[in-house]
């Protein structure tokens, strides 16, 4: 066999590979979608929960959802994208570099539900914060630091030496050449890492069941003061989170509707994140273009 | 005299991008400490309360590990509580395994698709369809792998379709995006000139592919499977559906099994903190952390074999 | 660069301001007396529902009612974490627990039943022969006269509350061999309804058209029988306390022990009434009747 039918057949493999994940992941999200788009409403999106009768909605764990998403990324993002800074243009490459890394690599493997009590039992009993969307952020931030830190220095490395010779050359520190060079270049793949994790909060339940906490009260959509209970930016309420909804209803829901609620809630989910998929990516686009051509 | 003092200190202050360097370098050390000591209090938390089953409830390490019956509940004839853990190691060391070595093939290729062959129909289609299934819930992927998967293996195998096949059907799943999107981003940082170089020395697509671009992209394809696995390795609650999430040692692929992450989050909730039973489950979280360090080194191992190659 | 400065530094004194604001104008009512209630997720429904009632009709207070489990509920009511701790089990029946430290209040009754897939062939099985079938010497529908299909059988995980009653009243005392194990009643009820041969338990508002009820001895778990213990398997709901109530915690407790929740949210989420009860349980098991009422 020639090198030029090989190239052929693998090259076909190739497609043949792609096609096939293509073809699972399109019959998965076909599969939660079809099921749950048709109990969508607009009464669905918006109502408050209901703990035992039919017709509850899921208006406030679908804005908890996002507000703990971005309390999350607030908290997570600066500290992974530190670390990430330190670990790939400054740190030496020796055992210590090598040891962080790998313990940080072994704490993603840890199951959400250990990273939940350990927050259950520092942030919500011993530092008094309650179940509340700060427990619930502090948590995420624990689960959501690895795989981030990971994925921003994977980004760093995608940015070419040239670059950064570059700038040292025209008399720029290493910080200044990071901030100034590497980092506005390396924009659309940290952006890829920053979607990945936004993708897992939003997914997970474990780690908040025990510390956001899995009640909804109600919230008051008028109130835009943080200092109060009722107010949806307060940050000391307990708030359950889409993905914990799922879970709940599943495991212990009662309502008749239980089923068409579970499935409705994953189409919005999917949603949700496909839309904020898009958001990202067109803000990272135009952050990339305004911070490379200036 | 005047002025050449002031000059000297002018000349030995610090210029304002030196004082810059020093702020970014201390504030990005300051991050990466943080993250040092987040792991360090995790593992530590872990580690004394896994620890305290052999200290405070004198359990003796081997039973542990080499005892095929979890009861902790329940004292066994021995007259001591049953805690062996071996059919949770095995079954969450087979499924971990297993689910990589269906995916890393897939994702890999995939990611190859994306980055070579076709980026303009990687970025429109897949990118965005990968990154989309990391967010859904393990719940939902929990329920559609009992209702697709468990009735599919049941009728292709027989059993009652709940075990270590099942689950790794799901967790393939499950860790693909996560996987792939991380090897795309490996196989990006090979500088072009690589690619460029071989196309020129007159190597097919193909050899370029595998020659080069793979060789040069290992550490990073091997980090995208190292977190792959450690994502199937963490994964509990969907593989607690289809696994069957009986601790009973594996006979095949298709009877039902358990993983350690599936019983720590089924018991942890009803067992009392500080009791052996609940000590016993933090045990488990600690035999998680050993093997998945176990499972990195292994993988670092092989990486650099392959890097040297 | 000077003018950038200007600018971040406005924009701080504004946020400053408003968050002072802010501050000074919240609703100190809310700020009131709050209690929070962690345990069992069987018994978060009621106690969350009835903690909105009781929020609605008394402003300025906040009952925050989470899950995590009758283990994660009593270990915290027993650290003074919480004010109430949420649980399926006697606190004596909890390993671990000092219970002579807890004051128990009795909510709720609930009943389990038996459920197995639809395909079973089976309605109704001796005490006897579910023990046989828990305890593995069965293997086969067959030998108890149902379809010709292997018993599946899936259990509550070790410590749930519903296990422990099902084994000690169910199964009188028995225990179940190392099988499946879940740890929810939705879970189960889904694994039920969907794989063939499957037996498990669950309370008996879980139980729908996807799954089959047993009766046992030809008793039905109806909630009449579970009143005059005719249906042993059956047990409490409990709110537990460190020690005698004050203040909001024992208003709470009192306001989901009267009629006013016990006639309506109760039997709304399909728990019985304690007051319905003619006979009474103490942790030991033991049965004495009470006058009813």
């Amino acid at each position: 066999m020639n090198s030029k039918t090989q190239n052929k057949i693998a090259i076909g493999g190739l497609y043949g590979i792609a096609g096939l994940v293509v073809l699972i992941l399109l019959a998965l999200l076909g599969y939660i979608l079809v099921s749950g788009v048709p109990q969508l409403s607009w009464h669905f999106l918006t109502a408050p929960g209901k703990a035992f009768l039919k017709g509850g909605g899921v208006g406030i764990q679908l804005y908890n959802s996002f507000y703990l998403l971005i309390l999350a990324m607030l908290i997570s993002f600066p500290i992974a994208l530190g670390a990430a800074i330190y670990l790939y243009e400054y740190a030496k490459d020796n055992w210590v570099t090598t040891t962080i890394r790998t313990a940080i690599e072994i704490l993603s493997s840890l199951p959400s539900v250990v990273v939940g009590l350990f927050g259950f039992l520092f942030f919500v009993v011993k530092l008094h914060l309650g179940f509340s969307i700060l427990s619930g952020a502090f948590a995420l931030t624990f689960f959501n630091l690895p795989l981030l830190t990971r994925s921003i220095e994977d980004s760093l490395r995608t940015i070419s030496d040239v670059q950064r010779e570059g700038g040292l050359a025209l008399g720029l520190s290493r910080w200044e050449t990071v901030t100034r060079v590497i980092l506005p270049a390396a924009v659309p793949s940290i952006l890829t890492g920053v979607i990945l994790s936004a993708g897992r909060v939003f997914g997970e339940a474990a780690a908040l069941i025990y510390t956001a906490g899995q009640s909804a009260p109600a919230l008051d959509f008028t109130d835009w003061n943080p200092f109060n209970i009722s107010s949806p930016l307060n940050p000391m309420r307990p708030a359950e989170t889409l993905a914990v909804h799922i879970w709940k209803i599943n495991s212990e829901g009662i309502m008749p509707d239980a089923k068409a609620i579970s499935s409705g809630s994953s189409a919005v989910l999917v949603i949700a994140i496909l839309l904020f998929n898009f958001a990202a990516r067109y803000l990272g686009k135009r952050l990339y273009k305004r911070l490379t051509s200036a | 005299m005047k002025t050449t003092e002031q000059l000297e200190a002018k000349l030995k202050r610090r210029s304002k991008a030196a004082k810059l360097e020093i702020w970014g370098r201390l504030i990005s050390l300051t991050a990466l400490m943080l993250i040092v000591a987040v792991v360090v209090a995790i593992i530590g938390f872990v580690a004394s309360k896994g620890i305290a089953t052999f200290t405070s409830n004198h359990v003796s390490l081997w039973d542990f590990l080499s005892g095929k019956s979890w009861n902790p509940g329940v004292n066994g004839a021995n007259g001591k509580p049953e805690v062996g853990a071996l059919p949770m190691i095995v079954g969450s060391f087979l499924i971990t395994i297993l689910s990589a070595i269906v995916a890393t093939p897939f994702a890999i290729g995939t990611a190859v698709f994306m980055n070579e062959i076709s980026p303009n129909k990687g970025a429109k289609i897949l990118q965005p369809v990968t990154e989309l299934l990391v967010g859904i819930p393990s719940v939902v992927y929990g329920f559609i792998g009992l209702s697709v998967v468990v009735p599919t293996t049941r009728a292709i195998f027989g059993g009652s379709g709940f075990g270590i096949l099942s689950g790794t059907c799901v967790l393939f799943v499950m860790i693909l995006p996560t996987v792939t999107s991380m090897s795309a981003d490996a196989l990006r940082a090979v500088p072009r000139y690589y690619r460029e170089a071989s196309l020129a020395l007159g190597a097919t697509q193909w050899q370029t592919i595998y020659k080069v671009v793979l060789r040069a992209a290992t550490p990073g394809l091997m980090t995208a499977v190292v977190f792959g696995m450690a994502r199937a390795f963490g994964e509990a609650l969907a593989v607690q559906m289809v696994i069957g999430n009986a601790a009973l040692m594996p006979n095949s692929l298709v009877s039902p099994s358990a993983t350690l992450t599936s019983v720590l989050t089924t018991g942890i909730g009803n067992t009392v903190m500080g009791s052996l039973q609940n000590n016993a489950l933090w045990s488990l979280a600690l035999v998680l952390l050993f093997m998945s360090l176990v499972f990195n080194l292994i993988i670092r191992l092989i990486g650099r074999k392959g890097r040297l190659q | 660069m000077s003018k950038k400065r200007w600018v971040q530094g406005l924009v701080l004194v504004v946020l400053v301001a408003l968050g002072f604001y802010a501050y000074q104008t919240r609703q100190v009512s809310h700020a009131g007396e709050s209690i929070t209630a962690v345990g069992s997720t069987a018994l978060q429904p009621l106690v969350e529902a009835a903690g909105e009632q009781y929020t609605g009709e008394h402003l300025g207070t906040f009952i925050n009612v989470q899950g995590g489990g009758t283990g994660t509920g009593l270990s915290q009511i027993q650290e003074g974490a919480v004010q109430i701790g949420n649980s399926d089990l006697f606190a004596a029946e909890q390993k671990g627990i000092r219970a002579k430290e807890l004051v128990d209040h009795r909510v709720a009754v609930v009943g389990i039943t038996p459920i197995v897939n639809k395909k079973v062939g089976v309605k109704d099985l001796s005490t006897h022969q579910l023990i046989q079938v828990f305890t593995g010497q069965v293997t086969n529908w067959r030998q108890v006269g149902g379809a010709d299909l292997p018993i599946v059988l899936i259990n509550r995980a070790q410590g749930s509350g519903t296990r422990a009653t099902f084994e000690q009243f169910g199964l009188e005392k028995h225990r179940s061999k190392t099988s499946q194990e879940q740890d929810s009643s939705g879970m189960v009820r889904s694994i039920v309804a969907t794989t063939p041969g499957a037996i498990s338990y669950v309370a008996f508002s879980y139980v729908d058209k996807t799954v089959q009820d047993l009766s046992l001895n030809h008793v039905a778990p109806t909630e009449d029988n579970v009143t005059t213990n005719r249906w042993k398997v059956w047990s409490y709901e409990h709110l537990y306390t460190k020690g005698q109530p004050t203040g909001l915690t024992k208003a709470f407790i009192a306001y989901v022990q009267s009629p006013a929740v016990q006639n309506t949210l109760v039997r709304q989420l399909g728990y019985l009434s304690p007051n319905q009860m003619m006979v009474e349980r103490n942790a030991t098991g033991q049965i004495t009747q009470t006058e009813g009422n």
